[in-house]
């Protein structure tokens, strides 16, 4: 019996798929899997052959990937860990307020607000300017040089609001774009129906501003996750400054390997989750047509 | 003439060095209906967006009941944008809210009406065009028509005195117009004074208690549709209906 006999008459209300082609498609998908793994399987097995095979493999092995130094050092960078966390889960909310309050500010029109939309610009510019570990270190070391009173002297504390402040300037950026891709008839629109400036802002522009930046957003917050421990220069014991205290003791690099892993480990999560959001806002838009 | 509603006069406006209005004058009066027409270009959106500030005009003035210039520096445009709505081609609807929440934002933040009451009035609105079972949809289920008709809807929550209507046909299927078309058509039955640019000339035939052909920034004829129709005085309007008109 062909194929055909099967098929609804014309007109028919369904979606119907020729049953044959369906099973060429599977196979081909199926073949497609298959050669992909063995490609890759072939892949992984040159590649470590090659490694291994290098003059230096034995040294590095014992230097880097050392099993007993990954044992003895993980579970103490795990806890040093804990403080990077800290800092970050403090940052990142710190950042985000600081970073919309900047976009705002620049645009800001009315004429009495000329002084506030200076300092926002200049704060922009001086704080993409400078490398993050810099200005770690000048708050870090300057602020406290100061002996000012009331103001803590802990580098944690100053750490922490380094990166603030650079990754501030930044978001603030990411937040202006995501207000300038508001197409300007929504605002138009909402004008035209007696809002005011503000209450345009707030319902109209910013809702939409957000949701067009959350996957730009994510990637600074996975880059922050990273920076914690450029706080290892001030001191605090965090997980680099850990590893460094562990590789020195027996002059092996392990500890260093080991807290990659663990940064890889948060941060493959939050990369997975952004690449999706991002696709998903492509798709919308797509979809979406003129709105 | 009694009971202008909105007094336009001398008005002028260019963008950049390209003159669009050029000395423009035109009086509404309560309860009528005008019907823009002209060729693209003509000057009939950047009036209507004048007559809502949302342009500035260069020179002349823009007077509402007698008392209110839109065109005064010191004017208070989001009072004047209260009593005067528009509605654009292409809708312009928040995407982000559904179309409930759409209507209710002005009347609730402008007008300070109660969640309740601004709720009850835009499903009254809702129904009356036909849209009630949209009310809880985000603006990306609807078509064309049905998101035309959310902005008009969106515009009357306001209750202006008096409604511009800028080409609102013009982005739509031809199969949705009539649609939107029949909304225009009830407000009219409803004694609402609008001003409508618009291309669909049977319409303004149909509705329209005066048509004004916008030419080179002035209005260059007008009046009674069946004498500007079928008995155009001037050579400029005579060819743009020609154009326009042969099927």
């Amino acid at each position: 019996m062909s194929a055909d006999a099967l098929a609804p008459a014309p007109g028919a209300p369904v979606a119907y798929v020729d049953p044959a082609r369906r099973a060429r498609l599977r196979q081909r998908g199926l073949r497609n899997a298959l050669v992909g793994m063995a490609s890759l399987v072939a892949f992984v097995v040159v590649a470590s052959l090659l490694v291994s095979r290098t003059p230096g493999w034995p040294v590095v092995q014992q230097t880097f990937f050392n099993r007993e130094e990954f044992v003895a050092s993980f579970p103490g960078l795990l806890d040093a860990f804990w403080l990077n966390v800290r800092i970050f889960l403090i940052a990142e909310p710190l950042i985000l307020i600081l970073g919309l309050l900047v976009a705002l500010a620049r645009t800001l029109q009315a004429p009495i607000f000329l002084p506030i939309r200076v300092v926002a610009t200049v704060y922009v510019d001086v704080f993409r300017g400078i490398p993050t570990i810099l200005v770690i270190f000048l708050l870090g070391f300057g602020v406290p040089a100061l002996r000012l009173q009331g103001v803590p002297n802990n580098a944690v504390f100053w750490g922490t609001a380094a990166l603030v402040l650079s990754y501030g300037a930044y978001v603030a950026e990411v937040f202006r774009a995501g207000i300038g891709s508001v197409h300007p008839s929504q605002r138009m629109a909402a004008r035209s129906l007696g809002l005011s400036s503000v209450q345009t802002n707030r319902h109209v522009v910013l809702p939409q501003a957000v949701r067009n930046v959350v996957p730009p957003l994510l990637n600074d917050f996975i880059s922050l996750q990273k920076d914690t421990a450029l706080v290892a220069v001030l001191g605090p014991i965090e997980i680099l400054r850990q590893a460094q205290i562990d590789a020195s003791f027996n002059f092996n690099y392990t500890p260093y390997v080991a807290a990659a892993l663990i940064f890889i480990a948060l941060t493959i999560p939050m990369t997975r989750v952004a690449d999706w959001l991002q696709s998903r806002t492509l798709r919308r838009r797509r979809a979406g047509g003129m709105a | 003439m009694t009971d202008v509603l909105v007094r336009v006069s001398q008005v002028w406006k260019a963008f950049d060095a390209h003159p669009v209005l050029r000395g423009l004058d035109l009086d509404v009066a309560r309860h009528e209906a005008v019907v823009l027409i002209g060729a693209s270009g003509s000057g009939k959106s950047t009036l209507l967006r004048c007559i809502n500030g949302l342009e500035s005009v260069d020179a002349g003035t823009i007077v509402l009941d007698g008392d209110l210039d839109v065109t005064d520096l010191d004017a208070d445009l989001d009072q004047i944008r209260r009593r005067v709505g528009i509605v654009f081609q292409s809708y312009n609807l928040f995407p982000h809210m559904t179309v409930l929440d759409n209507i209710c934002l002005a009347p609730r933040k402008v007008l300070g009406r109660s969640h309740q009451a601004a709720a009850d009035q835009a499903m009254g609105l809702l129904s009356r065009f036909g849209l009630a079972e949209k009310a809880r949809e985000y603006p990306d289920r609807l078509s064309g028509g049905q998101s035309q008709r959310a902005a008009i809807v969106r515009a009357l929550a306001m209750e202006p005195e008096v409604m511009l209507f800028d080409e609102i046909t013009s982005a739509l299927d031809p199969l949705l117009v009539g649609e939107v078309l029949d909304a225009v058509r009830d407000l009219k039955a409803g004694g609402l004074t609008f001003i409508m640019a618009t291309h669909e000339m049977e319409f303004a035939r149909d509705v329209a208690d005066r048509v004004c052909f916008v030419h080179q920034g002035v209005i260059h004829e007008q009046g009674p549709p069946e004498h500007v129709f079928s008995d155009p005085q001037r050579d400029e309007t005579r060819q743009f209906l020609a154009r326009v008109l042969r099927p």
